[in-house]
C-alpha cells in the first residue's frame, strides 16, 4: 500500500517534468526507400539561439547504386528545442528533401539527425547556434574583422584577403585555429600579429575593443571553427 | 488485508474493540502526519539535487563542486526589482565553469553575459515563475500564474528593459526597434519606452495634399488596391480594400488635391519631354552621373533590386508621374514636399528634360491596364473621405480636410505584458503571448476582417524582430528603480546657420551625412571635416565629387553647384566643423622634412604594414579597405594625418582603423610620407 502510494506520489512529481518529445511524422506514402543518405547543403550554418538557420537543410536519398531516390520518406531530429519545418516528408523528383531548422535555445554545436528507410539509415548534420556572447563577436567580425578575414565578397563587401601575405586564417579554419591557445589567441587580437611574430598585417585591436568585446570575438571564433574546438584537459581547482 | 465475505469485517477488526481502534487511529495519524514530510521528500528539487551530486561524483573536480554546491532550496531576492528566484534550487551548476560540456538540464553551466548572474536574478531576463518549485510551474503558464519562460528567440527583448539605444550584442532588438520607426508602426500606435523616450517615426510617408498634380487617380488606385505590385519594396502596407472602396479612396484624394507648384502647371500644356533612344541614353548617363541610385533602386534584368532605399523604388516610374510634374519635382523637390529628404539638385532645362524623359520610359504597361476608372460621384468621393478617415490614412499621410487622428491605434507601451484574459487568440495560434503578437503582425485579419491594421510585407526575421522589441516593454520595466535605465540617445536638433546653413538644408546633406549628433549614416560623418581636409581638395570635391576607397560604391551626387556656393560651403566647413583636440594647423609642411619622409615610408611599408589595407602606389599595393592614399598630400592636413594615426577611434568612433598607439615619432614620420603622396592623375581629383 505504502509503496503504492509513494509510487503514485512519484509519478505525479516526476509527470511534471516529463518531457514532450517530437516524435517524427509516419512514414505514410513512402514509395521508394533508400540506401544511403547524403547532405546536399545547410550544413555547419551558424544561427542565433532559437533563431532558423538562413538556408534550409537539403538532404538527398540514394540507392545503392548511388542513384537518387524519389519519393523516400525521411524525417529529421535533434535535441530538445531544435524545430524543423517539415519535420518530415517524401524526397522530390531528384531524392531531395528539404527542411527549414531552427537552433535550439542553448548555445553550441547541435546535431541533426536525417532517417530514411524507417530509421535504418541515418546522416547526422553539424549546426551552430550562438549565444549572447558569440553574437557579440559575430558583431564585432562583421565590423571589424571579416573585410580581411572572410574570404567571401558581396558587393557592399570586397574581401580584402587576397590582397595580404600571408593569408589571414578564415575563422572557420579549425586545423590552423585550434592550435592556437585562448591566451594566444587573445593576445594576438590585442596586441597584433608583429608582437606574437606573426604578420604585421594584423592590426592590434586592444586600444580599440575592451576586453569583453575580444573574449566575445574569440569564443565567437571557438564557436564557428571546423573542425570544431575542444577545450584542452578539463581545469582543476587551484587549491 | 485477507478478504472477508462480510461486508463490515474490516472495520470489526480495525475497529473491533477500544485497543484496535487506538492501534488504528494511531495508524492512520502517523500516515497522515507523514504525508507532508514524504511530499517534501519526493519533490522534484530534492530528485535534481541528488541528480546533480550523482552527476559531480564522477567529476575530477567533484570535490570543488561539492563544495561549491549549496543543497536547499536557495533563492535570489531582490525586493526593489521584484526579485524573488527559486531557480538555482535545481539548476545547481549555472556559475560552475567546468561544467562547460554539461548539456543537460537543469545543470548546464549558463553562458557569458555581461551582468553577473545574481545581480539581477532570472526571471528578469527568462521570465517565468521565480517563486515556483516545480518544472511546470516556474517554466510553464498556469491558472494562477500566467508568466511563461521567455523562448530564446526573444531573449534580446530583455535586454530592452534596461537599454534604450542600440547595443552591439542585441541585433534583433535593434532591428525591432528600427522597424518600428521605419516601416510606420508608431504613426498609428503609441509607443512610450520606461526612460520616457516616445517612440517618432523615421520614415516620411509623402504629404497627399496636391497629389492630383503628381499622378494619375487610375495610379492612386492601382496602388491603394496593392501598394507591392508597383513596387515591391514599397513600405506602404496592404489594406485589402474591395474595388469600390479604392475606387472611392482614389475619387476623394484627387478631389481633395490642392495646387502646389506655379497654378499654371495644372492648366499647361505639358512641354515636350525629350524622347529617342539618344535622349534615353542621354538621360541615362545623367541618372548614373548624377548618383540617383544611392538613395534610389530600380529592379535590374535579373530581377533583383540594384540602389539605395532612401528614396522610393523607380522601377515603374514612368506609369506614376505626371511628365510635367516630374520637371517640377527635379528642379524643386521642396517645392512640393518639404519635407523631403531628396536633395535640391542644379540642373539646367535640357539636363531636366533628359532626366524626366528616361524616367517616363520606365513604365509597366500591365499595371494601369486594368483600371477603368468612370467619373468620380460626390457621393463616392463623400465614401472616400469617411473610408480615409475611418482607416485612419491621416495618421501618416497629410490630407486636406482630414485631421491627423489621436490615439487611433491601441497603446503599445506595455505590450509586452499584456495579461492573457486581454488576448483574443484566433484559430491555429499557440496561446502564448510571442505568437499572438507574431501572428498579428504577420497577418492581422486573420483576428477577424473588421480589424483596420493593414497586411505589411516583412520577411519572418522582421517579424521576429519587431516582435522582440515589443516583448521588451514589460510592467516590469516600467517599475525598475531609474538608475538602472540606460536613457536612448537623441538625434540632436543641430541646425548649420546663416547662408552655408541654407544651402547645407538645401541640398539635403543630413539625408546621409551626420553632423554633431544630427543626420543618417550613408556618409561620413562631417562633425570635424574641416579639420581633416584642404581647402583646395574640398573645392574640387564638392565640384566634381570623387570616390576616395577602391571597392565603394560611389554614392555622393554631383549637385552641379556654382563656384559662389561652393566657396560659401568650404569656407563654413572649414572654420565651423573643427575638433577642439587640435588645431588643424599646428603643424607646419617645412617640419616635415624629405628625410622624415623617407623614414615615414619604412614605417608605412615594413613596421606597420599599412599597404595591407590602403593603396599609394596602384601598381604595387593592393590594400582595399582604407582609403586610396595617392593623392593624401593633397587631401588631409598634417595635423589630422598626425592625430589619426595616433588615435583613428578618437577622431571617428567605430571606424574600421584600429588605435595602435603609434608614438610621436612614428606617427609624425608617417605624416611627413602621407604628406608627400600628391600624386595627379588625368582622371582624378585634378580633371575638370
Amino acid at each position: 500500500m505504502k509503496a503504492r502510494a509513494i509510487l503514485l506520489i512519484l509519478a505525479l512529481g516526476m509527470s511534471g517534468c516529463a518531457r514532450k518529445t517530437a516524435t517524427p511524422p509516419a512514414s505514410t506514402g513512402a514509395s521508394a526507400v533508400g540506401a544511403a543518405l547524403v547532405s546536399v547543403s545547410g550544413d555547419k550554418q551558424v544561427a542565433r539561439i532559437g533563431t532558423a538557420l538562413d538556408q534550409p537543410v537539403v538532404v538527398q536519398v540514394n540507392d545503392a547504386q548511388g542513384t537518387a531516390v524519389q519519393g523516400a520518406s525521411v524525417s529529421f531530429s535533434g535535441e530538445p528545442g531544435v524545430k524543423f519545418d517539415p519535420g518530415g516528408g517524401l524526397t522530390d523528383a531528384s531524392g531531395q528533401f528539404a527542411s527549414q531548422v531552427s537552433a535550439p535555445g542553448m548555445s553550441g554545436r547541435f546535431l541533426v539527425v536525417a532517417a530514411t528507410n524507417g530509421g535504418k539509415v541515418q546522416l547526422t548534420i553539424d549546426e551552430i547556434a550562438l549565444g549572447y556572447e558569440e553574437t557579440l563577436g559575430r558583431q564585432l567580425n562583421a565590423q571589424y574583422c571579416a573585410r580581411c578575414h572572410d574570404p567571401e565578397s558581396t558587393p557592399d563587401r570586397v574581401s580584402n584577403m587576397d590582397n595580404l601575405d600571408p593569408k589571414p586564417h578564415a575563422f572557420t579554419e579549425g586545423e590552423a585555429l585550434n592550435k592556437i591557445s585562448d591566451a594566444d589567441l587573445i593576445a594576438i587580437i590585442s596586441h597584433g600579429g608583429a608582437a606574437l611574430n606573426k604578420s604585421a598585417s594584423m592590426p592590434p585591436f586592444g586600444y580599440t575593443l575592451s576586453k569583453t568585446d575580444i573574449q566575445a570575438l574569440s569564443s565567437y571564433i571557438r564557436a564557428v571553427c571546423d573542425p570544431p574546438y575542444r577545450a584542452p584537459g578539463r581545469v582543476y581547482a587551484s587549491r | 488485508m485477507a478478504s472477508e465475505n462480510r461486508p463490515g469485517s474490516l472495520w470489526k477488526r480495525l475497529f473491533g474493540d477500544s485497543a484496535r481502534a487506538f492501534g488504528s487511529m494511531s495508524v492512520i495519524l502517523l500516515v497522515s502526519l507523514a504525508i507532508a514530510p514524504a511530499k517534501n521528500h519526493f519533490s522534484e528539487w530534492r530528485h535534481y539535487q541528488k541528480e546533480y551530486v550523482k552527476l559531480i561524483r564522477t567529476r575530477s573536480d567533484a570535490v570543488t563542486l561539492q563544495r561549491h554546491a549549496e543543497f536547499g532550496l536557495q533563492q535570489i531576492w531582490h525586493p526593489e526589482l521584484g526579485v524573488v528566484d527559486r531557480c538555482t534550487t535545481c539548476h545547481l551548476g549555472v556559475k560552475e565553469a567546468t561544467l562547460a560540456d554539461v548539456s543537460l538540464q537543469p545543470f548546464r553551466k549558463h553562458p557569458a553575459i555581461p551582468h553577473s548572474l545574481t545581480q539581477f536574478g532570472c526571471v528578469m531576463c527568462h521570465r517565468g515563475q521565480g517563486t515556483a518549485t516545480t518544472v511546470h510551474e516556474a517554466h510553464h503558464s498556469t491558472d494562477a500564474w500566467e508568466e511563461p519562460l521567455l523562448p530564446a528567440k526573444y531573449m534580446d527583448a530583455s535586454c530592452g528593459q534596461c537599454h534604450f539605444s542600440p547595443l552591439r550584442g542585441t541585433p534583433a532588438l535593434n532591428e525591432g526597434r528600427s522597424l518600428l520607426a521605419r516601416e510606420g508602426c508608431v504613426h498609428c500606435h503609441n509607443l512610450k519606452l520606461a526612460d520616457g523616450t516616445v517612440m517618432i517615426p523615421t520614415d516620411d510617408p509623402p504629404d497627399l495634399i496636391h497629389i492630383a498634380e503628381k499622378t494619375s487617380r487610375e495610379w492612386i488606385f492601382a496602388w491603394v488596391k496593392n501598394p507591392q505590385a508597383y513596387a515591391t519594396s514599397a513600405t506602404m502596407p496592404n489594406f485589402g480594400f474591395s474595388d469600390d472602396d479604392t475606387r472611392d479612396i482614389s475619387a476623394f484624394l484627387i478631389a481633395q488635391s490642392t495646387p502646389a507648384y506655379a497654378p499654371s502647371l495644372t492648366t499647361k500644356n505639358p512641354r515636350p519631354v525629350a524622347t529617342g533612344a539618344n535622349a534615353l541614353q542621354a538621360g541615362a548617363s545623367l541618372y548614373g552621373e548624377s548618383f540617383c541610385a544611392s538613395c534610389h533602386a530600380t529592379q535590374n534584368a535579373a530581377g533583383n533590386l540594384v540602389g539605395g532605399d532612401l528614396g522610393p523604388e523607380l522601377t515603374r516610374v514612368g506609369s506614376k508621374l505626371k511628365p510635367e510634374w516630374l520637371e517640377e519635382w527635379i528642379r524643386d523637390p521642396a517645392g512640393y514636399f518639404p519635407a523631403t529628404k531628396m536633395p535640391h539638385y542644379r540642373f539646367n532645362d535640357q539636363q531636366i528634360g533628359l532626366l524626366a524623359g528616361f524616367l517616363e520610359s520606365k513604365t509597366d504597361n500591365d499595371l494601369l491596364s486594368n483600371v477603368h476608372l468612370e467619373p468620380a460621384t460626390q457621393k463616392q468621393i463623400e465614401h472616400g473621405r469617411l473610408l480615409v478617415i475611418e482607416y485612419g490614412c491621416a495618421s501618416c499621410h497629410q490630407i486636406n480636410g482630414v485631421k491627423k487622428p489621436e490615439n487611433f491605434a491601441p497603446d503599445l507601451s506595455r505590450i509586452g505584458s499584456k495579461p492573457f484574459a486581454q488576448l483574443a487568440f484566433p484559430k491555429g495560434v499557440q496561446h502564448t503571448l510571442p505568437d499572438y503578437i507574431t501572428a498579428k503582425i504577420a497577418n492581422p485579419r486573420g483576428f477577424g476582417s473588421s480589424l483596420k491594421m493593414p497586411k505589411f510585407t516583412l520577411a519572418p526575421t522582421q517579424i521576429d524582430a519587431l516582435t522582440t522589441s515589443l516583448l521588451a516593454l514589460t510592467e516590469r520595466a516600467n517599475t525598475l528603480p531609474a538608475s538602472l535605465r540606460i536613457a536612448a540617445e537623441h538625434e540632436s536638433h543641430y541646425q548649420p546657420a546663416g547662408k552655408a546653413g541654407q544651402l547645407i538644408n538645401d541640398l539635403r546633406c543630413f539625408s546621409c551625412h551626420r553632423i554633431s549628433g544630427r543626420g543618417g549614416d550613408m556618409a561620413p560623418d562631417l562633425s570635424w571635416e574641416g579639420s581633416s581636409v584642404q581647402r583646395p581638395w574640398l573645392l574640387e570635391f564638392l565640384k566634381n565629387p570623387n570616390t576616395l576607397r577602391p571597392t565603394l560604391i560611389r554614392r555622393m551626387p554631383k549637385f552641379n553647384l556654382s563656384d559662389a556656393e561652393i566657396n560659401t560651403l568650404a569656407d563654413y566647413i572649414l572654420t565651423v566643423y573643427e575638433t577642439p583636440s587640435f588645431d588643424r594647423d599646428s603643424i607646419p609642411p617645412a617640419s616635415l622634412t624629405p628625410q622624415l619622409a623617407e623614414q615615414g615610408k619604412q614605417l608605412f611599408y615594413s613596421k606597420y604594414n599599412c599597404q595591407s589595407c590602403h593603396i599609394v602606389d596602384a601598381q604595387k599595393d593592393k590594400g582595399y579597405i582604407g582609403p586610396v592614399l595617392s593623392q593624401a598630400g593633397l587631401r588631409l592636413t598634417p595635423a589630422w594625418i598626425f592625430e589619426w594615426l595616433k588615435d583613428p577611434q578618437a577622431l571617428r568612433p567605430g571606424t574600421i582603423e584600429p588605435s595602435q598607439h603609434i608614438d610621436d615619432a612614428d606617427a609624425m614620420a608617417l605624416t611627413a610620407y602621407i604628406m608627400t603622396l600628391k600624386l595627379r592623375t588625368k582622371q582624378g581629383a585634378s580633371k575638370q
